[in-house]
């Protein structure tokens, strides 16, 4: 039988505020266990919560960037449950009435054709502390720095049809919530997670299979195996006559695979309620024209205007518009010199990219920077030196030696275009190698390579090409 | 005159001609805590160190013409409100090693203002109870029969203002809890408009209806401490930025022409008849102030009571979860696992009552129960709400007997919640509307003092203490002390 299968993902995606969702406690990463947890992050006796306004704005920000709706009255309600890292015994939440719904967006699918993914909603919540039992003898620490930071939980309709089309979505929220800066989107901190609600159906099935959910995916990668692992899972089990159940599954990145963690019977009843201790947020309809009008340029729209304005491959806009900043690099370099903006997409693709990842580094570090780039890229323009001779001088640059023209000079790289000093390293050329010359002039055409070659080597790769070659035709045919 | 029979404006009187010190007026009055609270059991902790070091600071402040409206004067804060480095209790086993690490906005706002706090009063557990026989320190004793509970939640703080131990206490409402004890203790209480009086540093019991107030012996005091509790407070997201009246100078505007509704309802069967006849001989001196009577009807008013058992177990029951022996209060000791630890320090930590509105609001949010119960209480709770908007199109205030019956006897409604729960018939509705409300002493039924009950439309505090106030310049059942107590 041949399978379909559905997904459907919920991405949890840390909101950059200086401050947490209900108090002043500051949100920033790694600090010393319990240092950044105030007293209403403590859930202590009496404390209230009060919202930063800030996450009203950036939610608003994100429904725009989806085309979603922005609840003109949302509200916050508790979800109780118990457990230690989470000091109220309740997580504030949205639930009936989230902030953002309806939203869509597009990916490519297997075919490489335009697909839309549905956006349910996404709410507001605040996130809970970290259990830690690593180093602790027989009892476990609570670090209640993380309770209380933003979070927006953006959830997908169950139009995800395969692991590589629910990676694509994820990496288009991740790609938006940079562009839009409401998440730093670090996957490593856990500013960027997923769970993944997966099933399988017959091909043909309207109703939808019994889901089993995926929780805490913090990788690309964990995500597109983790699904792949879970589809197999359930295939073989209805296969071999079993049924799925609807259960909370984790993922075991070191096995690949996937396992039980709790059934749908052994879930808490969430007792969710409206919390009285906060006022349902209301937006005004100005409010969310001000917050239209100052979003940036999204990543779909750039990427087309890179493909009209520059005439750059398509593939190579899309790689130039995963963040902001590759792409204003790339505007940047493309302004600065008269080089073709296919060369300036082709160097900050390939040369540039490959030197930012092997020194780890953000394109804003890095070594090169977009002047610098520009400089070089017009020295291949002016046929100063050619694009091999390029790759060494921006090595040179990249160790720091200084700028493309310095570089040239100092190592005497540029190219010799000079005819008759072309034409004498010729002319040596033909009369070392006698033997080639006659079998070239018998009809040996593809001996030009050689001669190219040599010529190349006697002016160490300085001669320009177009002129070697044109030379050597003339006094070979003679 | 004695120190302690003093009413705050007669203290503020003489600390500003010099005729005693605010040092004095704590010693007087930490004397008589000492010699009486032992038959009241009214105060759980007594702060007499911080008490002295507070007034003498008054006293220089005074001297150095940089005195608050409240310099000088004692004060007693309900056991739920947070004070830093004092013992916060809450009248729990559970926060019974609690020490708040810092001051309620109340308690910061009085403090500020320069009142001397001389301790902090029993209460039912968590506010939840209408005797305070619910508290882990033992019942309080009414002053006027040591034999009769004095009403709860706050009945250590009634019992402390009608036993003269401070001219007024903080308090606090969810469903009566401040009327309901001042009305058996022959004092004045009052609860604000909900969003009135900062809850940040305030135990929450049940968030949508909790509100704090004040008891005192007159209105005139309740104005001028009230006047310095109100006010937005941007660490409550419920509390509501309107700007507060001067309510010691709006009290003596007279009240005639004053419209005062009559409710139907509240003066039906389960009326005690005597409260019923001394009431409407209060209503009558009101009357007599140029005041015109109406009748009004609230036909929803019968279902308040059980509104409010649902709504307050439900906020409670979510609540109380923090209180789970991980990070403050009881801890159960040798548990085997996370779950055990969390069964027995709650099992042990909380007492009955509270353990019974834990489980009610638990169970009506639970999944299945939560449309028939919760959310149909939050909808009567609008139609409760609409009733009174619609009164108030017509009169200004509503008047009628705060409590069915004077004081009962300890120990005789602690096994029958459902009458226990019955004695809040009159005040629970302010609560479910947000509404403010005050009782003021207006007779004796059996020799025990009952309470006149008006509830004014939102952010009408003003009208209430200037109806309380005239009434009071009329009458002297508030200047009555009890016996043992003068």
């Amino acid at each position: 039988m041949s399978w379909e299968v559905v997904i459907g993902l919920e991405i949890h995606t840390q909101l950059a505020t200086k401050s947490k969702i209900f108090s002043g406690a500051s949100t920033a990463y790694g600090a010393e266990p319990n240092t950044q947890a105030c007293l209403v992050d403590l859930g202590y006796p009496g404390v209230l919560p009060v919202l930063n306004k800030e996450v009203v704005h950036m939610a608003a920000m994100f429904g725009l960037a989806v085309n979603a709706t922005v609840a003109p009255r949302s509200v916050f309600a508790r979800k109780n449950y118990f457990y230690p890292d989470l000091p109220k015994g309740y997580q504030i939440s949205q639930y009936e009435l989230p902030i953002v719904e309806h939203g869509e967006l597009f990916v490519s699918d297997a075919e490489g054709k335009e697909k839309r993914i549905g956006i349910t909603r996404a709410h507001l919540e605040e996130d809970a502390g970290k259990s830690i039992h690593e180093g602790l003898d027989k009892s476990s620490g609570i670090d209640l720095n993380r309770a209380g930071t933003p979070l927006l939980e953006i959830v997908s309709e169950p139009d995800i049809r395969s692991a590589k089309e629910a990676v694509a979505y994820m990496r288009k929220i991740h790609t938006i919530v940079r562009y839009l800066g409401i998440s730093d989107g670090n996957m490593q901190e856990g500013s960027f997670r997923c769970d993944a609600n997966v099933s399988v159906r017959p091909q043909g099935q309207e109703a939808f299979g019994t889901r089993a959910e995926i929780k805490n995916l913090n990788s690309f990668r964990f995500v597109e195996k983790a699904i792949n692992f879970e589809v197999e899972r359930q295939i073989e089990l209805i296969e071999d006559g079993g049924k799925v159940v609807q259960e909370t599954r984790l993922y075991d990145s070191d096995k690949d695979e996937t396992r039980s963690m709790r059934s749908k019977e052994e879930a808490n009843d969430y007792r969710y309620f409206p919390d009285p201790d906060l006022l349902p947020v209301e937006i005004a309809a100005d409010f969310i024209e001000s917050v239209r009008a100052e979003l940036p340029e999204l990543p779909d729209a750039k990427q087309q205007r890179f493909v009209e304005e520059y005439e750059i491959k398509k593939d190579d806009a899309a790689l130039l518009t995963t963040s902001r900043a590759v792409a204003a690099y790339f505007e940047a370099v493309a302004a600065a010199t008269d080089a073709n903006a296919q060369l300036v997409a082709n160097w900050v693709v390939g040369e540039l990219s490959g030197a930012l990842n092997k020194d780890g580094l953000e394109i804003g570090d890095s070594n090169v920077p977009a002047a610098e780039l520009a400089g070089l890229l017009t020295r291949i323009h002016d046929h100063t030196i050619s694009g091999k001779i390029a790759k060494q001088v921006f090595e040179a640059m990249w160790a720091g030696d200084g700028s493309a023209d310095e570089v040239i000079e100092a190592r005497g790289l540029k190219q010799i275009t000079d005819s008759s000093a072309i034409e004498a390293v010729v002319d040596k050329v033909i009369e070392a190698n006698p033997g080639q010359v006659a079998e070239y002039r018998a009809g040996k055409d593809k001996l030009i390579g050689f001669f190219v070659g040599q010529v190349m080597k006697e002016t160490k790769g300085q001669a320009n090409p177009g002129q070697v070659n044109q030379i050597l035709k003339a006094k070979l045919s003679v | 005159m004695a120190l302690h029979t003093m009413t705050m404006a007669e203290l503020t009187a003489g600390l500003e001609s010099g005729a005693f010190t605010s040092v004095d007026v704590t010693r007087s009055l930490l004397d008589r805590i000492a010699s009486h609270d032992a038959k009241l059991n009214a105060l759980i902790t007594v702060t007499g160190d911080a008490a002295l070091a507070a007034a003498a600071k008054a006293d220089g402040d005074r001297a150095a013409s940089n005195a608050g409206v409240l310099n000088g004067l004692p004060i007693i804060h309900k056991d739920i409100f947070c004070t830093r480095g004092v013992k916060t209790s809450c009248g729990s086993k559970m926060l019974d090693n609690f020490v708040s690490p810092y001051d309620a906005t109340v308690v910061e706002r009085l403090s500020a203002a320069g009142a001397v706090v001389l301790g902090k009063a029993n209460m039912d557990e968590f506010a939840m109870g209408s005797s305070n026989e619910t508290s882990f320190y033992g019942p309080v004793h009414n002053p006027w029969d040591l034999d009769c509970s004095p009403g709860g939640s706050s009945g250590g703080s009634a019992a402390s203002v009608a036993a003269r131990f401070a001219p007024a206490a903080t308090a606090t409402d969810t469903g009566g809890s401040i009327r309901q004890p001042a009305a058996l203790t022959n004092t004045v209480g009052i609860k604000p408009t909900y969003g009135r009086v900062s809850r940040y540093g305030m135990i929450a019991f049940a968030s949508s209806l909790d509100q704090a107030g004040t008891i005192t012996r007159t209105a005139d005091d309740a104005a001028r401490v009230l006047g310095v509790m109100a006010g937005f407070d941007e660490r409550d997201s419920t509390s509501v930025d309107v700007p507060v009246p001067d309510y010691l100078g709006e009290i003596g505007d007279s009240i005639k022409g004053l419209r005062v509704g009559v409710v139907r309802q509240h003066f039906d069967e389960g009326l005690d008849a005597d409260c019923a006849v001394t009431v409407k001989e209060a209503i009558a001196v009101l009357e007599s102030l140029g005041a015109t009577t109406v009748e009004v009807d609230l036909p929803n008013i019968d279902l308040s009571v059980p509104t409010y058992y649902v709504v307050a177990p439900a906020e409670c029951s979510s609540n109380l979860s923090r209180f789970d022996g991980v990070r403050f209060g009881h801890r159960a000791e040798n548990a085997d696992d996370l779950f055990d630890l969390y069964c027995r320090s709650r099992g042990e930590g909380f007492g009955d009552e509270v353990k019974r509105r834990i489980m009610t609001g638990a169970y009506v949010l639970s999944a299945g129960y939560y449309d028939a119960y919760y959310l149909k209480a939050q909808q009567v709770r609008q139609l409760i709400a609409d009733d009174f908007r619609k009164a108030f199109a017509d009169v200004d205030v509503i008047a009628g007997p705060t409590t069915p019956t004077p004081a009962f006897k300890l120990g005789d409604k602690v096994d029958d919640p459902i009458t226990m729960y019955l004695n809040d018939i009159y005040t629970i509705g302010a609560n479910l509307a947000g509404l403010p409300a005050i009782s003021v002493p207006c007779g004796f039924v059996s020799d025990l003092p009952i309470g006149l009950h008006l509830v004014a439309s939102h952010f009408a505090e003003s009208t209430l203490l200037r109806c309380a106030h005239q009434y009071q310049q009329q009458t002297d059942w508030h200047t009555a002390c009890a016996e043992g107590f003068a």
